[in-house]
């Protein structure tokens, strides 16, 4: 990525400092803006995790998956079923064997989260695993509604998802005795619940890169971008396509999982409403609008998009105010239009993104569909 | 009995209106190998312009029969959502027809969710009320109420169908279509102009979607900008159960999926002991979409297989 750092390790250490430090620092940063501004960072991250998921199955292996947010949203009940009181308080056997509520440690949950979600990956995935690009697209969209369907609907009458008012009372991360619910003091250093949410999900963040980096490297990396350039030549290649997919479809899952449960201990509350399609949708708008297969670009293409809400409220609204008098559009109406927008505008003008991968063959965009050539 | 031939009457009032958004869907991809993801939004547009006409029209004409003012507010959805498939076909298909093949259905997907967030701005996020223009009056038949809106919708789609059979069937620009559908490069050295042909496709498909559109807010009564996602999606559940790409195939596909829907939300609950109940009315679509592309991926009436390229 940066020529200049590759061949001089003083330099590196220096920038990876310097890029340390500022990101440490970034919530103290943003908190003088206001508390809204940290909460965002930290959904920036979130949003980052899945969509370097998502970048597997669509970026790598070529397979458009609508339904993502499936996965957010079984890893997020997951850790809401197994962390908090609403499993006891329904079943009179599981209240008997946890009289307080079942409150797992999260060593236990998160890990749970990415497999259960790892899981649903594959049942999606097995059914799907012949379909063309498109139709995979609706069958996965259709996933992602049944998905939805079901926990709207799974209160009755047995009541597992508490249906449409969801999962309250959830509880928070607790590593090693520190609670992330409340502010702890290190040192003296203040240290805000939304700022440790941060600095965990940063963590998480930065695992997620690593994984990403080394399985793009890796011998099944290069399965997945050969399925996507051309599947029979895959095939004659040796490729076992079955496996292959299956697994982008798990991977990509699993993070989705991981960071469905984070969502769901910072905020303490889940429910259907945010698992919606147009969720799936903002997602894959950051993994185009970055580079389809390009880890750093769906980096950029996340947090652009991500912050950008934020930024719409706090100038959207005051600008028509000032001009109008009233607000006629709403920030997260405009917000909707632009994403569509964006996806419609990148694939016309710059359809590899606004940081597209260098180097020839990790063009997610090459196999021509030339029935119209003419 | 009753509630079976009630709910076969509304599997068909149902069923008639995805068949006529399935049209829609199958006729592209045949010609395009697209998904028109924003399709469902054009119909959603057309119902929507239709409340405006319908509400205009009787406030400006208090003493036509509701007939009429139903005729002419279909009339005014019709142009409304051609146009606006015809733009969208230019501006967002058009420049990608030899790009990839995620390209194209990115677009589709950014389309959709454009249109329907201008509708939000221009008709607001609430539920709209239709008005009542024809008379509600239910009709017996074996038991069954019917009203008068449920036998129109029935018998208008039968026809407009029949006459579509005709026009891709008969006319010039039928076989201009199934012509360009077969082998586009071939269909344009004898003489065929594709864009034409793909644009009077994607106008026809807005026309039946608009049909639809009216139709299901008459039935149901009420509009908002949100109302064509779960039809169009079902719709082209029908159009691949009926074998995506053929034209006939879209209309049983539809009615089929209509009557299994009603009867299956109609039943669920007596056959699971009350475990799922109606709610899960929406789940049945997707289940069949499933099964039909793992165990029949050409549908029933289809001949190509769904993994040609």
């Amino acid at each position: 990525m940066f020529p200049q750092l590759r061949n001089n390790p003083t330099a590196a250490w220096v920038a990876m400092f310097v890029v340390a430090a500022a990101l440490l620092a970034l919530p103290y940063l943003a908190g003088m803006l206001g508390n809204a501004w940290v909460r965002a960072l930290a959904f920036m991250l979130l949003y980052i995790m899945l969509a370097l998921g998502l970048n597997i199955v669509v970026g790598f292996a070529g397979l458009l998956d609508l339904g993502y947010i499936a996965f957010y949203a079984v890893g997020a009940y997951t850790y809401a079923l197994l962390a908090s009181p609403h499993l006891a308080q329904n079943f009179a056997w599981i209240a008997q064997a946890f009289p307080d509520g079942l409150h797992n440690s999260i060593w236990f949950v998160i890990p749970m989260s990415a497999g259960i979600a790892a899981l649903f990956g594959i049942l999606l995935g097995a059914p799907v695993l012949k379909l063309r690009g498109d139709y995979l697209a609706i069958v996965t969209l259709g996933f992602g509604e049944i998905v939805r369907i079901f926990l709207n609907n799974l209160n009755s009458p047995l009541n597992i998802t508490n249906g449409p008012q969801g999962i309250t009372l959830i509880d928070p991360v607790t590593i090693a005795g520190v609670n992330f619910a409340r502010t702890q003091n290190f040192f003296g250093l203040e240290v805000p619940s939304v700022y440790l949410y941060y600095y965990l999900f940063l963590v998480l963040t930065l695992i997620t890169i690593v994984i990403c980096i080394r399985l793009q490297n890796s011998r099944l990396g290069r399965a997945w971008m050969a399925i996507r350039e051309d599947e029979i030549a895959a095939k004659a290649m040796g490729i076992n396509v079955r496996n292959v997919k299956l697994l982008a479809f798990s991977l990509g899952a699993t993070f989705g999982g991981v960071a469905g449960a984070m969502f769901s201990a910072f905020q303490g509350f889940v429910s259907p409403e945010s698992f919606v399609l147009n969720e799936s949708i903002i997602v894959l708008a950051m993994v185009v609008l970055g580079g389809l297969g390009h880890i750093p670009g769906v980096i950029l293409g996340a947090a652009l998009l991500a912050l950008f809400p934020e930024l719409l409220r706090h100038t959207v609204t005051p600008v028509q105010m000032a001009l109008f008098g009233e607000v006629i559009v709403e920030a997260e109406v405009l917000r909707m239009m632009l994403y569509g927008l964006a996806l419609v505008l990148v694939m016309l003008y710059r359809p590899k993104g606004l940081w597209p991968a260098p180097e020839h063959g990790v063009n997610p965009v090459v196999q021509k569909h030339s029935r119209l050539a003419a | 009995m009753e509630t079976l031939i009630q709910q076969i009457i509304n599997g068909l009032v149902l069923g008639s209106m995805y068949s006529l958004i399935a049209l829609g869907y199958t006729m592209v991809y045949g010609i395009l190998n697209l998904i028109n993801f924003a399709h469902g939004d054009v119909m959603t547009v057309g119902a929507l312009t239709s409340l405006t006409a319908a509400l205009l029209l009787q406030s400006m004409f208090p003493g036509v029969p509701g007939w009429f003012i139903l005729l002419g507010a279909l009339l005014a959805a019709i142009p409304v959502c051609v146009t606006l498939s015809l733009v969208i076909e230019r501006v967002a298909y058009r420049p990608l027809r030899n790009a990839p093949r995620l390209a194209p259905l990115i677009t589709a997907i950014g389309v959709s969710i454009v249109i329907q967030t201008i509708a939000m701005l221009i008709w607001g996020r609430n539920f709209l009320t239709y008005p009542q223009l024809v008379s509600n009056n239910p009709i017996n038949v074996f038991g069954a109420t019917v009203t008068q809106t449920k036998i129109a919708v029935i018998s208008l789609s039968a026809i407009v169908m029949l006459g579509l059979m005709l026009l891709v069937n008969r006319t010039r620009l039928g076989r201009a279509m199934r012509a360009t559908a077969e082998n586009p490069r071939v269909a344009s050295l004898m003489g065929v102009n594709p864009n034409f042909v793909i644009a009077a496709t994607f106008a026809i498909g807005a026309a039946l979607a608009a049909l639809a559109g009216v139709m299901l807010a008459t039935t149901y009564g009420v509009a908002h900008f949100y109302m064509g996602f779960l039809p169009g999606l079902k719709a082209f559940t029908a159009a691949v159960l009926g074998g995506i790409g053929n034209v006939p195939g879209a209309m049983i596909g539809g009615l089929l999926l209509g009557l299994i829907e009603s009867l299956g939300a109609g039943y669920i609950g007596q056959f699971t002991g009350g475990v799922f109940g109606s709610n899960y009315q929406d789940v049945f679509a997707f289940i069949i979409l499933v099964a039909v592309l793992i165990f029949r991926p050409q549908g029933l009436l289809g001949e190509r297989v769904a993994d040609r390229s």
